[in-house]
């Protein structure tokens, strides 16, 4: 049976079975039981399982990861959900040092099932400190495992996962999938941690991707179709474990691979893709990896600079055309045309 | 209203008043979806801002958190600036790359604004150590909320300006939520805010926010006693926000607050309060008042144009100030 869900439903779904499936799946964070819900990820779920382990929380991030890491550590399996992933940065030793070495400096003898929510985004002015895609930085650590999912089927599949794996997991929603929908089947099912997913089918080109940016390179591949040319697009899903195998096999196939990214260039996820691609599969290159990435500035707020800050479709085919050696003229973008950039779309509107 | 003189109080109503006016003016614009920026609103709160900032000098330092308008604008910083900056201009205070959440005039002294709950409490008393390091007789304030006390950086903050004896004002404004939270479920029953700074060895005091006499009493002392050298105080204010959390909207209807409650606020209108008291007084004229009103509105709308005249940033802004040259 088809059942059409918003990304933020799914997640919901995802949660709401865990819980009912498992007494030690809690979920807690800043607003979780409050009249919104974490963007409706987590309506109604306190009357359903009580408020016990449905939780609000003080703003303390810091002290509340290390709550919920020890928790994990006799037995429970927290739901952290921080609204921003900026807000995560306040409890990075609890993160960083403690969660994810946690199995490793005791050799093994003690497991951390942790799941971080953590919402990224971009528009509306939600500048420095609300909108940061730092991805990269969780997945640079040891022991923490990174989820990004782009569609409806795979966050709630993932998530679903994630509760169940032993190990921390930092789980990144992009605030602008919350609202697209797509098939999203009832009942439990797993999406594996670890594999990345061909989410179109082409022989010309790689781009390689995640979250939102696959969205944009879903577009993109469409309008490089339209002129002749078939993309390949790899929504890897996970960053960490990264699922090297499929992207190195479609570079082999086509030559060519563009990373399309939400994070930063510089040290970014984007470069550790292209370096395992030119370490594994040089010889098949036909020409020089590039990356899609965000400028290396801080998010201004402006609509202005906004406008200019974000990649989009536009920007991969473009790049797309510059590998092959040929200058196109670009299409004006039906959707984007005379649209501001700042928002998802008209239904859109501040502050969120 | 206790030994103020009466050009004080009337400068204190004229300084609410202002904060008033332009944040509701904010809330008539912001649906206009020009101003694209999330804005926290201070209407029911601008007591603590004015009574606070009355006896801080240009000199003086303050710093703040996500709802920072009236904080911003009773230590004297630049409205039309703050307006261009909502609009997300390049006359904005911050050049537009800011947007309502980070706000600065350095020139007033206004040293910046930002909204991850408790991150300027240690900046602020940074400020004050580093006025001491450099013999200068400056105050420093640092303005948050009820949720700021909750972070760890709050309590290291308190512990280094009590050794130090840095001149720090700390001025809390509880006005019972985060965002749609209520104290309840954050803190502890029965425990005071203002207790835990005492815990810390940093003298405290706990009075009503919607009076702005209490308030400037005793920011009066609290600046006073920084000034001397004599170490930093915490200051908590009751009080309570109107409008939604992030937003221009009234949000009763959400359930997590009673209208009963709301109304109870509203009837202490810290604006009204000290209008009666003048009027009562006959320190103010109803002819005055609306004198004033007027000149206010004439001032913002003013502001408003500025901002709205204003350029966009040009696409090189978006690479400059990475690095200071
Ligand atoms: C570290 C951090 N956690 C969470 C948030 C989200 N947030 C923004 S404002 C706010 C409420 C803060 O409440 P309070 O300090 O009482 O100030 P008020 O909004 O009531 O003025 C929260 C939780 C944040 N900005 N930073
Ligand atoms: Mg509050």
């Amino acid at each position: 049976m088809h059942r059409e869900l918003k990304y933020s439903q799914a997640v919901h779904e995802a949660i709401e079975l865990c819980m009912a499936r498992d007494r030690s799946v809690y979920v807690m964070g800043l607003g979780v039981p409050d009249p919104k819900g974490i963007f409706g990820t987590t309506l109604g779920l306190k009357d359903k399982f009580g408020a016990g382990r449905v939780l609000d929380m003080p703003a303390s991030e810091n002290g509340m990861t290390g709550v919920a890491i020890g928790s994990a550590l006799v037995g429970m399996r927290p739901i952290m959900t921080h609204q921003r992933i900026d807000f995560a940065l306040l409890a990075l030793d609890q993160i960083a040092g403690q969660a994810a070495n946690w199995h490793y400096m005791f050799g093994g003898q003690a497991r951390v099932p942790l799941v971080i929510r953590m919402i990224i985004g971009r528009g509306w002015g939600q500048g420095p400190q609300h909108s940061q895609s730092l991805h990269a930085w969780f997945a640079h650590i040891p022991g923490l495992k990174v989820v990004m999912p782009a569609t409806p089927y795979d966050v709630k599949g993932l998530l679903i996962a994630s509760v169940e794996d032993d190990n921390p997991v930092v789980f990144i929603e992009h605030r602008w999938l919350h609202n697209i929908t797509g098939d999203v089947p009832g009942g439990l099912y797993r999406v594996p941690l670890g594999r990345s997913r061909v989410a179109r089918e082409g022989d010309d080109l790689t781009i390689a991707t995640a979250s939102y940016m696959t969205l944009e390179a879903l577009r993109a591949a469409e309008m490089l179709a339209e002129e002749g040319l078939n993309a390949e697009v790899i929504d890897l899903r996970t960053l960490k474990p990264l699922d090297e195998a499929p992207i190195l096999d479609s570079v082999r196939k086509t030559g060519r691979l563009i990373v399309a990214d939400t994070g930063w260039r510089s040290v970014g996820f984007s470069a550790e893709v292209v370096a395992r691609v030119t370490e594994a599969a040089l010889d098949h290159l036909k020409a020089p990896p590039r990356r899609v990435t965000l400028p290396d500035c801080p998010t201004p707020t402006s609509r202005a600079l906004a406008d200019f800050y974000y990649p989009s479709a536009r920007d991969i085919v473009a790049t797309a055309w510059g590998m092959m050696g040929l200058e196109v003229e670009l299409p004006v973008m039906q959707e984007t045309a005379g649209a501001l950039l700042d928002v998802p779309d008209k239904s859109f509107t501040g502050p969120f | 209203m206790r030994n103020i003189e009466p050009a004080v109080l009337k400068r204190l109503y004229q300084e609410m008043l202002r904060i008033r006016l332009i944040e509701e003016r904010i809330a008539e614009l912001y649906p206009m979806e020009e101003m694209r920026c999330p804005i926290h609103l201070c209407i029911g709160q601008e007591a603590v801002a004015v009574g606070l900032c009355a006896h801080l000098t240009r000199d003086d330092y303050v710093l703040s958190g996500h709802r920072s308008h009236g904080h911003y604008l009773a230590k004297g910083g630049d409205l039309k600036r703050m307006m261009a900056e909502l609009f997300g201009k390049v006359t904005g205070c911050s050049k537009g790359k800011g947007g309502s959440m980070h706000m600065l005039d350095l020139e007033a002294g206004f040293l910046g604004a930002t909204p991850i709950v408790g991150g300027t409490i240690p900046i602020a008393v940074g400020a004050a150590f580093g006025t001491v390091m450099q013999g200068e007789n400056r105050v420093t304030a640092a303005f948050f909320g009820d949720a700021a006390v909750e972070e760890g950086v709050f309590h290291e903050s308190l512990n280094f300006a009590a050794l130090r004896t840095l001149p720090v004002v700390f001025v809390c404004e509880n006005n019972l939520y985060s965002v749609l939270s209520p104290l309840s479920v954050r803190q502890p029953s029965g425990r005071e805010i203002y207790h835990l700074a005492q815990g810390h060895g940093v003298e405290s005091f706990q009075a009503d926010g919607n009076d702005v006499v209490e308030v400037y009493n005793l920011a009066g002392r609290a600046i006073s006693k920084a000034r001397r050298g004599d170490g930093p105080t915490f200051l908590e204010f009751k009080t309570y926000r109107w409008r939604e959390h992030c937003g221009p909207n009234y949000d009763i209807d959400l359930g997590y607050r009673t209208e009963d409650e709301f109304q109870e606020w509203r009837s202490r209108c810290p604006i009204d309060r000290l209008k009666k008291h003048l009027k009562g007084k006959g320190l103010i004229t109803d002819l005055e008042a609306e004198d004033m009103e007027n000149s206010l509105r004439a001032e913002i709308d003013e502001a408003v144009e500025f901002a709205g005249e204003s350029p966009f940033p040009e696409v090189e802004a978006l690479e400059q100030h990475i690095f200071a040259p």
